[in-house]
């Protein structure tokens, strides 16, 4: 009698190639860090990004800023620790809005098919259309900058890839057996959608959303830069875009901050395509 | 005897991958002859489609390779052959067709573009001449209104249609040998008895050997002058058709033939039980000493579980129709000569 | 007469997707708190009662609001975008003056991504595993990662400070004449710092993606039928694979044009690029909502029509859409 593999579900076999993906590892730890960064930093450093601590222009390694400061004289350490807290909020929370909006748009327009299929097409292609960056930059004008209204735009106008992904699954599914049968016992169109189809649907849906916080992220990062972010708020595109006219004095106020941002998202990235290693079973042989 | 066309000689292909290395062929030999056709046999995985790849050295490589062996085609080693020496024989020399004809065709070329492309690149027609030779081998296979197909592209036609297409493609060079791997596996029960007549027709006219790879008896039945049974990567039993079908040595082969259910069985007799081969084929990672149809064989002796049996002649064999067998059952008789296990 | 038909309903369809789009903003513009002309009176440091009343007015805001987007649908039909707040110049002539500048930073950008991109990218499909397909997972992890405004700011200071290869900013340097060779040379000069930095992002995609599409392609059966005729690997792979490879690309290729106006407006901005890009930017800062909407509506066609190009080509080359 031979010894037979143990036989995992598909879940736990995921885990697994996921944990064995270097670059996915290293991922989480970057991401970690980040995190450990912007949640603990503050409350360690106790200060406020805005304060103006030492004299402006002050290169890296000097006695009061350890990663200088900018044309005004704030610390860039302090902007790197607080910034975080802005970028990976509205990262994390756009993103969720985003693809909510995608996920039970597409779910609908694939389940449902027919008329409502095609209103909800023309929608998307609506926002598909729109230009993403300047209808975001509109909105927050208009309804003044804070995190909130940041939030909500990049939200709006960034679900429609998650919806065409969640359509073409659904529509992949509906027709196969075991959801007629689902059907044939007398399940609810609800229920199908939710508890039946979508958990199969899920792999391609959760890359998805991990690509879709990086892109929040970058998007945040943008509306800052050009200045259309909170005021309020110190975030690392900020800082950047402040001291736009001043790079050839203080290059660490660009460089410092947009690392930051590059490393988070790269960690998102290293995440999202470990995920899709791990959930994608066709690729797997490669 | 015939001189034979191609001679294979211990051929042996291994697969490399995280589990390891598995031989899936274990040293195969055949020999076709001329305006003969050969059928391999075997349930899948048992390496026939292998050995097919492997004579036109199709075989996907970074996890495939073939490590040992010789094929002799017209005195040369196509094994020791050159890149270019390679593409000169295939399609040209010795052709193959597939499987599966809904996705073997380029849907972005019309089907007179593909039967066209082998004209030119062997027999180096100008693309008038090779678009006509096109319309003529069109009509050849059986396609209606080749003048109008010509054009058509691949998803215009029906599988059966795109298999002769196929077909088409392959003799229109005038191969001595067409490899056929499993061509009516995708088709329709009515459509693969025209594609046999159509393969039957078409050598009777050419003189073409056939390679007919297939895990149907029946085919065997129609197609094949000689048979070779295969199983987990080696040659298990081999002689003409009837030799085969109607003595089989081997009790896999025995097998195989009594998995044919009778037509109109249950009308005459009782309902029975179909027959079946009990157990798997075994994985081509966990190949064990001895006999590798040992677990499954009703007939399994001592000695099958530690030594791999050679070939062994088997009592109707003659010089010129050989029939021989890999079987200790057999161990009373000669051995066959040359073919060691 | 299918195909014209077809057309036709393709065009009205994009002609509703950009009615909608202007229909979308002119109601958030009008509809948000604040009142444009209280926003030039506070640019313009107080005005009086009378003035604004005057100024609303001229500029029809007195009106009830479904009476202003019927007026300003009407002016569009005609080419009439109204007036800048700020420049007081038609908006059309506003954003014909500009989209020169910015077709040529996309072009550009675009076309050298895609080219080098699928060139790579079906290169390192024959080695799937060599250095040159391990380049381009890296480039395309840092092509998504790096923020735009960030490596065009890297750039600028690495090649026109440190190494003083390229200029800074601008499209032609102030003493130009702006005529002959010189000039064109001139502008040459200044494409190529924005034009890397737009471009740098899309290269990774294309080499990304035309990568996978050539493995996908180069797995298929139809390849080993090209293979068992006898033809060579080169034309196995430039003549049977690449056809089919590059579909995918083209579809990206053309879907995503609007994800590159908005790389354009801060690459623009970064780099004080003369483009629609960056008078969008400016007009949203300085309220400017006359030609806000005419930019956001110059690019929604833009984009419209793109697709419509894309969905065109497709259809020609991929003879299995052509008869259905």
């Amino acid at each position: 009698m031979k010894e037979i593999d143990q036989v995992q579900g598909p879940w736990r076999e995921a885990m697994h190639m996921f944990m064995r993906n270097r670059s996915a590892i290293a991922g989480i730890v970057m991401l970690g860090l980040v995190l450990l960064v912007a949640i603990a930093g503050p409350w360690v450093l106790g200060a406020d990004p805005f304060e103006i601590r030492a004299a402006p222009l002050t290169p890296p390694l000097s006695e009061d800023a350890f990663l200088g400061t900018d044309y005004l004289g704030r610390d860039v350490l302090t902007t790197l620790v607080y910034g975080g807290r802005a970028t990976l909020l509205v990262g994390a929370i756009a993103a969720l809005l985003s693809v909510t909006i995608g996920i039970t748009l597409g779910a609908f327009a694939g389940y449902y098919g027919g008329r409502v299929d095609a209103i909800l097409m023309r929608i998307t292609e609506f926002f598909q259309v729109l230009p993403a960056l300047l209808f975001a930059m509109v909105v927050v004008t208009l309804f003044s900058p804070s995190l909130v209204t940041i939030t909500l735009a990049i939200g709006v106008v960034s679900w429609t890839g998650t919806a065409r992904l969640t359509r073409a699954e659904f529509m992949k599914y509906r027709n196969l057996d075991f959801v007629r049968a689902q059907r044939s016992i007398g399940a609810s169109h609800a229920r199908i959608i939710w508890r039946v189809i979508l958990p199969n649907a899920l792999p391609p849906l959760i890359v998805s959303a991990t690509l879709a916080i990086g892109a929040a992220i970058l998007f945040e990062a943008g509306l800052s830069f050009l200045g259309l972010g909170d005021p309020n708020q110190m975030s690392w595109g900020l800082m950047i875009g402040s001291s736009r006219q001043y790079i050839f004095s203080c290059w660490w106020a660009v460089a410092f901050p947009g690392t930051a941002i590059f490393i988070t998202v790269l960690a998102v990235s290293l995440i999202g395509d470990g995920l899709n290693d791990a959930l994608n079973p066709k690729l797997r042989e490669r | 005897m015939q001189d034979s066309l191609l001679k294979v000689q211990g051929l042996q292909v291994e697969f490399n991958s995280r589990r390891g290395k598995a031989m899936v062929l274990n040293g195969v030999d055949l020999e076709i002859h001329q305006g003969q056709t050969l059928c391999l046999v075997g349930e899948s995985g048992c390496g026939k489609s292998m050995t097919a790849l492997a004579l036109l050295q199709l075989i996907p490589s970074p996890p495939g390779k073939i490590s040992g062996g010789q094929v002799f085609f017209h005195g040369e080693d196509l094994l020791r052959a050159t890149q270019e020496r390679m593409q000169e024989v295939r399609g040209n020399r010795i052709s193959m067709i597939f499987q599966e004809p809904m996705t073997s065709l380029n849907p972005v070329f019309s089907v007179g573009d593909q039967v066209a492309e082998s004209l030119r690149l062997h027999a180096g027609l100008d693309p008038a001449a090779a678009r006509l030779q096109a319309i003529e081998m069109l009509k050849q296979v059986g396609i209606p209104a080749p003048e109008r197909r010509v054009d058509e592209y691949p998803h215009q036609l029906s599988g059966g249609m795109r298999q002769r297409v196929m077909i088409a493609i392959a003799l229109a060079c005038r191969p001595d040998i067409l490899i056929a791997d499993e061509p009516t596996t995708a088709l329709d029960v009515t459509v693969q008895a025209q594609i046999f007549d159509l393969l039957r027709d078409l050598q009777r006219e050419r003189g073409t050997a056939i390679l007919l790879i297939t895990h149907d008896m029946g085919a065997v039945a129609e197609m094949a002058d000689r048979v070779m049974v295969m199983y987990a990567g080696r040659v298990i039993e081999q002689g003409n058709t009837a030799q085969v079908l109607r003595q089989a040595g081997h009790p896999y082969t025995r097998g195989l033939i009594n998995c044919l259910p009778e037509l109109g069985s249950s009308i005459h007799n009782e309902r029975t039980d179909l027959a079946e081969i009990a157990g798997m084929v075994p994985s081509i990672w966990e190949l064990s000493k001895g006999c590798a149809f040992r677990e499954r064989c009703t007939q399994a002796m001592d000695i099958c579980a530690h030594d791999v049996p050679p070939m062994f002649n088997m009592a109707d064999s003659s010089p010129s129709a050989p029939h021989m067998t890999a079987c200790w059952l057999q161990a009373d008789q000669a051995p066959a000569r040359g073919h060691a296990a | 007469m299918g195909a014209l038909r077809y057309l036709l309903s393709r065009l009205l369809q994009g002609l509703a997707l950009v009615l909608a789009v202007v229909v979308l903003n002119f109601i958030l513009v009008h509809a948000a708190p604040g009142d444009p002309v209280e926003t030039i009176a506070g640019a313009s440091g107080g005005m009086s009662e009378e003035l604004q009343a005057e100024l609303r007015k001229q500029y029809g805001l007195d009106k009830p609001l479904p009476v202003q987007l019927g007026i300003y649908l009407g002016r569009v039909v005609t080419g009439d975008l109204g007036y800048s707040y700020f420049f007081n110049l038609p908006v059309s002539n506003l954003i014909a003056e500009r989209v020169p500048a910015t077709l040529l930073l996309v072009l550009t950008s675009v076309l050298a991504a895609f080219l080098i991109g699928t060139t790579l990218g079906v290169l390192s499909a024959r080695r799937p595993n060599g250095w040159l397909s391990q380049m381009i997972n890296v480039m395309s992890l840092v092509g998504f990662a790096a923020p735009v405004f960030w490596m065009g700011m890297l750039l600028i200071i690495l090649l026109a400070s440190v190494f003083p290869i390229f200029p800074v900013s601008g499209m032609r340097a102030i003493e130009s004449s702006g005529k002959g060779w010189g000039d064109v040379l001139d502008v040459l000069h200044h494409l190529i710092l924005p034009a890397l930095t737009l471009g740098l992002v899309y290269l990774a995609q294309y080499s990304r993606l035309s990568r996978a599409a050539m493995l996908d392609v180069l797995g298929a059966d139809y390849i080993r039928t090209a293979r068992a005729k006898g033809l060579s690997d080169r034309a196995v792979l430039y003549k049977h694979a690449l056809r089919n490879a590059v579909l995918p690309v083209i579809t990206v290729l053309g879907l995503q044009f609007g994800n590159v106006l908005a790389g354009a407006i801060v690459v623009e901005t970064v780099f004080n690029w003369p483009g629609l890009g960056r008078l969008a930017f400016e007009s949203v800062l300085r309220r400017d909502y006359p030609t806000i909407l005419g930019v956001l509506l110059f690019s929604a066609v833009v984009v419209v029509v793109m697709n419509q190009l894309t969905d065109l080509c497709y259809r020609l080359i991929d003879p299995r859409i052509k008869s259905s």
